[in-house]
C-alpha cells in the first residue's frame, strides 16, 4: 500500500516537471510552470523522507537547510551578467551530486536494495558506472566552463599536440576500468574511475572557445539530465529516471539550436580550438581600406530622423553593461515617434536566451525583442540598424564567401538597412578570427568608443538637439 | 515368520522414506537455484520498464522543450538545472541510513549540493522570469 502511494507521489512530481517546462512556453504561463516545479520538488522530498529506509532526520534537516541557505544567497545576491557562469557552476555541482550517490549506493548497496547473492548484480554495477562517469565529466567539465566564463581560464581554446589521443586513451581505459569494475567491485577502481572520467571531463572542455560556451554550457546541461537518468536506473527510480530524461533532451535540443545558429556540427564544436590561429592573418586583409568613423552626434542626428531602427545586441554589450543605456537611448528614440525593435541572434552572447534576459533586465518589453527569423525580413525595410557588441553574427562573408570559416552561419541581414550603425571598441576581428567587410560599407559608421560610454553619450546629443 | 515380513516391509519403508527425503533436497536444490534466476530477471525486468519509462520520457522532453520560445531559454537552462537536482531523492535515502557510515556521509553532501541547487536554481528561475514584462499600453 504504502510502496504504490509513493510511486503515485512520484508519478505526481514527474507531471509536475513536465508542466513546469511546458509553461515556459510564454512569459505569461512562465511564473506559474516555475511554482509547479517547486511543488514538484517539494513533494519529491517529502515523499522520500516518508519512505522506510530513511530513518534518521537530524542531519539530513541540517544539509537541506545549509545547502538551501547558500543557493538562496547565491541567487539572490548574483548579478544577471554573471548567469552564465552561475548556471554553469550549478551544473558542477549536479555533476558532483551523482557521483556522491552512485558512491553511496556502491559502498552501501545493501541500503538501495542492489544486494542480489550477496554481490551488486552486473547491471548495477554498469548502471553506477555510468552515474559515475557522466556525473564526472558533467563536474569538472562545468568547472572549467565556469572559470572560462568569469575569466579564471583563459576564454581562447587551448590546445595542445596529441590532445585527441590523450580523450581517446582516457576514454579507452575508463571503460577497461568499468569492466573489470563489473566482476571485481573494489573501492580503489570506483575512485581510479572517478578520477578518469573527471580528468576526461577537465580536458574535453578545456579547448573550447569563449564564444562557444553557448553550445558548452547546453551540452553540459543535457549531461547533468543524463546523470540523473542514470542514477534512476541504479536506484529503480522512475521519477529520477522521467526528470533526468526530460533534462537531457532539453540540453540536447539546446545544444542542437546553437549549432545551427553557427552551422558548425556538434562535433566539431566539442573538438574545439576554433577561432584561435587565424586571426593574425585575417585581419590584415582589408589593412587599408578606407573606414567611416562617425560621433555619438552623427549617430542621435541619424537615429533620430529615422522611422524605424533595429538594435543588434551581442556579448560586447553584456561585458559592457551597457543593456540600461541602450533602453534609455531606445525610450529616447521613441519618444521621437521612431519605431524600435531588437534582432537577437540564436547564438548572441554566452548561453541560450542571454541578451534576451538583460534585456528584460533593463526593463525592455520582451515584445520588442525579436528572433532571427522573425526580424531578419525587415532589415531592408529599415531605416538604422544599431549593432552593438556583436560582430561576427552580422558578417556578410557568412554568406558570400565559402572559403570564411563562418561560411553558411544564418545571419542578421544588418546590411541591406539605409545605414549600420556599428559600436566597437577597435577594428579587431572577431571571435571568428574573420575581417567583417561591413566595416568598409559606404552605408557603415563606425562608432568607436565602450558601448556604455557610446549610448550614454548619444542619449546627451538626442537630450541636447 | 511375521516378524521377518515385518521387518522386511520396514525396511522398504524405511527406503522410500529416504528415496522421498533424497528427492525432497534435490528439489530444494532445484527450487534454490532457481531463485536467484526469478531475482535477476526481475531486476532486468526494471531495467526494461525503465528503458521505456526513459525513452518515452526522451519524447515528452524533445515536444515540450520545442515549444520554449527562444526568449525563454535562459531561465530553461535555470529551471531544468534546478529540477535534475531531484538527485536528492537518491542522496535523501543514502542520507537516513540508520547507521551512520561512510555511504551516509556521501550522501548528506549530496543533500547538501543538490539543495543549493534546488534553492538557488528555482530562485534565480524566478527572479528572471520577474523581469520580462510586455509593452505597458
Amino acid at each position: 500500500m504504502t510502496a504504490s502511494f509513493i510511486a503515485i507521489s512520484y508519478l505526481v512530481c514527474a507531471v509536475l516537471f513536465i508542466l513546469a517546462l511546458r509553461g515556459l512556453s510564454s512569459p505569461e504561463s512562465a511564473v506559474q510552470g516555475n511554482r509547479l516545479g517547486i511543488l514538484g520538488m517539494t513533494l519529491a522530498i517529502m515523499t522520500t523522507l516518508c519512505l522506510p529506509q530513511v530513518a534518521s532526520y537530524g542531519l539530513i534537516v541540517a544539509a537541506l537547510f545549509a545547502g538551501g541557505v547558500v543557493g538562496a544567497l547565491i541567487a539572490k545576491l548574483i548579478r544577471m551578467t554573471a548567469l552564465p557562469q552561475l548556471v554553469a557552476g550549478f551544473h558542477s555541482l549536479v555533476g558532483l551530486a551523482a557521483v556522491l550517490v552512485a558512491g553511496a549506493a556502491f559502498f552501501e548497496p545493501e541500503a538501495f536494495g542492489l544486494v542480489h547473492e550477496g554481490r551488486i548484480s552486473y547491471g548495477s554495477l554498469i548502471e553506477i558506472s555510468l552515474g559515475v562517469a557522466i556525473g564526472a565529466i558533467t563536474f569538472t567539465g562545468s568547472i572549467i566552463a565556469f572559470g572560462k566564463l568569469q575569466g579564471l581560464i583563459s576564454g581562447s581554446p587551448l590546445v595542445f599536440k596529441f590532445q585527441h589521443h590523450v580523450n581517446l586513451l582516457l576514454g579507452a581505459l575508463s571503460l577497461v576500468i568499468v569492466v573489470v569494475l563489473v566482476f571485481n567491485p573494489s573501492p580503489a577502481l570506483f575512485w581510479g574511475l572517478v578520477f578518469l572520467t573527471g580528468l576526461l571531463g577537465f580536458l574535453l572542455i578545456l579547448p573550447i572557445g569563449g564564444a562557444d560556451m553557448p553550445v558548452v554550457i547546453s551540452m553540459l546541461n543535457s549531461y547533468s539530465g543524463w546523470a540523473a537518468a542514470a542514477t534512476g536506473f541504479t536506484l529503480e527510480n522512475p521519477l529520477l529516471i522521467v526528470t533526468g530524461a526530460l533534462v537531457g533532451s532539453s540540453g540536447a535540443i539546446l545544444s542542437y539550436i546553437m549549432c545551427k545558429g553557427m552551422n558548425r556540427s556538434i562535433i566539431n564544436v566539442i573538438l574545439g580550438g576554433f577561432g584561435g590561429e587565424q586571426s593574425a592573418g585575417a585581419s590584415k586583409a582589408h589593412g587599408d581600406k578606407p573606414v567611416k568613423a562617425g560621433s555619438a552626434e552623427d549617430a542621435a542626428f541619424i537615429m533620430k530622423n529615422a522611422s524605424s531602427v533595429i538594435i543588434v545586441p551581442g556579448y560586447g554589450m553584456a561585458v559592457a553593461q551597457a543593456q540600461h543605456a541602450l533602453r534609455e537611448m531606445s525610450d529616447i528614440l521613441k519618444k521621437h515617434g521612431v519605431q524600435v525593435r531588437y534582432a537577437i541572434h540564436p547564438v548572441a552572447g554566452r548561453m541560450p536566451g542571454h541578451m534576451n534576459v538583460l534585456l528584460a533586465e533593463a526593463n525592455v518589453p520582451y515584445d520588442e525583442v525579436l528572433e532571427l527569423d522573425e526580424i531578419n525580413r525587415d532589415f531592408s525595410s529599415t531605416d538604422v540598424a544599431f549593432v552593438i557588441g556583436a560582430n561576427d553574427v552580422t558578417n556578410p562573408a557568412a554568406k558570400t564567401d565559402p572559403l570564411s570559416p563562418i561560411y553558411g552561419m544564418p545571419i542578421l541581414d544588418v546590411e541591406k538597412a539605409k545605414t549600420v550603425l556599428f559600436i566597437k571598441r577597435s577594428m579587431a576581428a572577431g571571435y571568428a578570427g574573420v575581417d567583417n567587410e561591413l566595416f568598409f560599407r559606404s552605408n557603415t559608421m563606425m562608432l568607436f568608443g565602450d558601448a556604455k560610454k557610446m549610448c550614454e553619450d548619444i542619449i546627451k546629443a538626442l537630450e541636447n538637439a | 515368520m511375521d516378524t521377518t515380513s515385518f521387518a522386511a516391509s520396514l525396511a522398504a519403508i524405511a527406503a522410500t522414506q529416504e528415496d522421498i527425503s533424497r528427492q525432497l533436497s534435490k528439489l530444494a536444490e532445484q527450487t534454490q537455484d532457481l531463485a536467484p534466476q526469478t531475482i535477476s530477471m526481475a531486476s532486468g525486468g526494471f531495467f526494461i520498464t525503465g528503458l521505456t519509462i526513459f525513452v518515452l520520457a526522451c519524447f515528452v522532453g524533445y515536444y515540450v522543450v520545442w515549444r520554449v520560445t527562444p526568449a525563454l531559454h535562459s531561465p530553461l537552462m535555470a529551471v531544468t538545472n534546478a529540477i535534475s537536482s531531484v538527485i536528492i531523492v537518491g542522496a535523501l535515502v543514502a542520507a537516513g541510513l540508520k547507521t551512520l557510515c561512510f555511504a551516509s556521509w556521501l550522501g548528506l553532501v549530496a543533500v547538501f549540493l543538490a539543495s543549493i541547487n534546488i534553492f538557488g536554481g528555482f530562485i534565480v528561475t524566478a527572479r528572471m522570469l520577474h523581469m520580462y514584462k510586455k509593452k505597458a499600453k
